[in-house]
């Protein structure tokens, strides 16, 4: 697919400074998107997933915190870029859809107005053909009755009506890259199953390209292209949507995929479960920053893998993982399936 | 052991009162509107005519949308909150309406695990005062105390020597684990999981729901686990009920309850989950149900889910169904049951567990009697466990 590349993010530092002691919160994390894709970047929390698309919005700018690298929107830097470009760009090239919508709308503004505020921030139009446009991109969202619901307020909307309200708003300056932060988490199954199609119908129609954060695995095979696994702040692994499903080299992502509970299987007799906590930002470990949970760790671990194709015939699938890509297709094999093993392999 | 595996080899309860006996148990949260007088204006149908039951150590999963009762139903069964109407025995004795005193011996038996780890511990006391305070609150030696914080910190896998850190220098695992132990500090006989792991990440979430497993067999513990997620209540749970606006909807041994769900509000519920599995999930067919659920202040007449329902006709409008009881213990309310044989269906017999709103009407298009009623039909005696009155 030779798509226009929107977005290419190289080798993004993001780091704090704390009474405790300097955070790297993203350490080196370099990504692109193109025209209608959708990377997922999945990660728990602290592994540096929202801060890495935070800072695309330049929402993690502060006196405390330190950037490196690049983030190039076509051609402009993001991570470089004054408080007055980032407003003309932000909204109108970049929108971002976050977790929790009854703390990102204005509790005292009705839904419609804040729509129409975004709008005319940008464009030069009237308040009416603002209003239409909001009533027009609820309908489309999937709001009932929107020109009556667009004057009603953020908590007389039920939680899947507020992210829908949140996606129309993204969408009212057709923004070729929308960032969605957890967008579903808070959602039940029934509404996030409407809220996801909403996102797929968004990618066909609006040709923009998606950055999905999510730690539902389940939510990635449903949606994502390409997807990034975060942890402790590195990319671990990335590849396409299968290649991380089904040839994962890191065992980091052997982790999540074994730890996931399906309700299409009949369960296993104790659920697989990672060890261990995620490190500290603050004193990460020594190399592979998963190296304190891996079973399969060694001595060459104490330095950090590079990110990198190790997969001969995947060009593009790259993960940071010394150990070879036979012995860990062997070692990933738990009870028939991908698990985060022993660090043994079994016979 | 696997949750099915459980259920077989759990202890002959017959003859023995169920832990828990939920009988027509309502709950209306009355809605006040007025200037200097408070007039009731309508109610919220929080819980709206629920029977169940649940047996010493076993798991009953409650599932549903947001809104649709379930931790209403749970609070009620352990009776922080006073139904509306119903019976609800704990051991078989009545504690629908018993004062606060007299509640107290039924307290230290019945413990809970709330959702949010972070605002259901104290932030200003340190973790052995938040394990002990239970203890001494129901009157352990003080001198006693200690030891067994200790040893409970070590059991649910935190180092004993952390009991005199704040939450705060925990991480969410972490603190849902002190959590599991402060539950356990009274030696409770049954405890009410409420979305216990929903707030963590997947690989922590494994941790804890192994934890509660291995709790659960070491002290015979009896669960009530509510979740919105089905994968994680399929791995725990015995028994499955799936509400939806104050009423059970279906009931079912767990695992069949997965592989054969009989309501469409169940199918829906299990077809809205993504599988972690790109080709499965291509290769699969959606049926994505539109809407929300309804006002629970006015709920829709006959089959609250007929608004929402793909296969809904004339008849679920009018009339309430009945739970009909399938071979194998499991329990559905609905006209159009799905996943059935048409002799499974002509087999149904009406569960005594169905609320005294439904209608008669048998999805065979029969009605049922009242000599059907009583639970003397092997079905429904192994799903509703009413056996021995």
């Amino acid at each position: 697919m030779a798509a226009e590349r929107l977005l290419e993010v190289e080798e993004l530092k993001v780091s704090f400074v704390t009474e405790d002691g300097i955070v790297y919160a993203v350490d080196g994390v370099s990504f692109t998107l193109d025209r209608g894709e959708v990377v997922a970047i999945v990660g728990e929390s602290g592994s540096g997933k929202s801060v890495t698309v935070m800072t695309l919005m330049g929402l993690t700018r502060g006196p405390n915190s330190r950037f490196e690298g690049s983030a190039r929107l076509r051609d402009r830097d993001l991570i470089t870029a004054s408080e007055a470009e980032l407003r003309r760009i932000r909204g109108k090239e970049i929108a971002m859809i976050f977790q929790d919508p009854i703390s990102s709308l204005s509790p005292v503004h009705r839904i419609g107005d804040q729509i129409v505020e975004q709008i005319r921030a940008h464009e030069d139009i009237s308040k009416a053909a603002a209003f239409d446009r909001a009533v027009e991109l609820m309908e489309r969202v999937g709001i009932p009755r929107a020109r009556d619901r667009a004057r009603a307020f953020p908590h007389e909307f039920s939680g899947g009506m507020r992210q829908r309200a949140m996606i129309a708003m993204a969408l009212s300056l057709s923004p070729s890259v929308l960032i969605a932060d957890e967008p579903t988490t808070a959602l039940d199954v029934t509404i996030q199953a409407q809220i996801l199609e909403e996102v797929k119908q968004l990618r066909q129609d609006s040709e923009s390209g998606v950055i999905f954060v999510t730690h539902d695995l389940g939510v990635v095979a449903d949606i994502a292209d390409r997807v990034i696994v975060m942890y402790a702040g590195r990319v671990v692994e990335q590849g396409t949507l299968d290649e991380i499903f089904y040839d994962p080299q890191h065992p980091y992502t052997w982790g999540l995929l074994g730890s996931v509970t399906r309700m299409d299987r009949d369960p296993p007799r104790r659920l697989p479960a990672i060890p261990g906590q995620p490190p500290s930002l603050v004193h990460p470990p020594q190399g592979c920053h998963f190296r304190p949970r891996c079973p399969h760790e060694f001595e060459h671990c104490a330095e950090v893998p590079p990110l990198e194709a190790r997969v001969p015939e995947a060009p593009d699938h790259l993960d940071r993982c010394w150990l070879e890509v036979a012995d860990k297709r062997a070692r990933r094999e738990v009870e028939g399936r991908i698990g985060l093993g022993t660090g043994s392999v079994v016979a | 052991m696997t949750a099915t595996e459980r259920a077989d080899a759990a202890p002959q309860t017959d003859g023995q009162p169920p832990l828990i006996d939920v009988s027509h148990l309502k709950l209306y949260f009355p809605i006040k509107q007025g200037v200097l007088i408070d007039r009731t204006i309508g109610h919220v149908h929080a819980v709206d005519d629920v029977s169940l039951e649940l047996k010493e150590g076993q798991t009953l999963g409650i599932v549903g949308e947001s809104g649709c009762g379930k931790s209403t139903l749970a609070r009620c069964m352990v009776r922080l909150l006073e139904p509306t109407s119903g019976r609800l025995c704990f051991r078989g004795r009545d504690i629908t309406h018993l004062g606060r005193k007299d509640l107290k011996p039924v307290r230290r038996e019945v413990q809970l695990v709330f959702q949010d780890p972070v605002s259901s511990l104290n932030p200003r006391k340190r973790v052995g005062q938040i394990v002990g305070t239970p203890m001494r609150l129901h009157g352990m030696d003080k001198d006693k105390v200690v030891p067994r914080v200790r040893e409970l910190l070590e059991r649910v896998g935190l180092n004993p020597e952390h009991l005199n850190r704040f939450p705060h220098e925990f991480s969410g695992g972490q603190r849902q684990r002190i959590g599991v132990a402060r539950a356990l500090a009274v030696d409770p006989r049954l405890i009410v999981l409420d979305e216990p792991v929903s707030a963590l990440d997947v690989s922590i979430q494994a941790q804890v729901i192994n934890l509660l497993d291995d709790l659960q067999d070491d002290f015979g513990l009896s669960y009530i686990f509510i979740a919105h997620d089905l994968s994680v209540v399929r791995h725990v749970s015995d028994q499955t009920a799936v509400m939806y606006l104050g009423k059970v909807m279906e009931l079912a041994p767990a695992r069949e309850l997965y592989t054969k769900p009989i309501h469409p509000y169940t199918e829906a519920l299990l077809g809205a989950i993504p599988i972690p599995d790109p080709e499965e999930n291509r290769a699969r067919e959606r049926l994505v149900i539109g809407g929300e659920p309804p006002n629970p202040i006015d709920p829709p007449s006959g089959c609250r889910f007929h608004t929402r329902c793909p296969r809904a006709t004339d008849v679920c409008k009018q009339l309430e169904p009945p739970l009909a009881a399938y071979p194998g213990g499991h329990l559905a309310a609905c006209h159009h049951p799905l996943n059935v044989t048409d002799e499974e269906i002509a087999a149904a017999t009406y569960s005594r567990l169905s609320p005294e709103s439904a209608g008669r009407l048998m999805p065979n298009g029969k009605e049922a009697t009242d000599e059907d009623a009583p639970g003397t039909a092997e079905t429904d005696r192994v799903a509703s466990g009413q056996s021995s009155e």
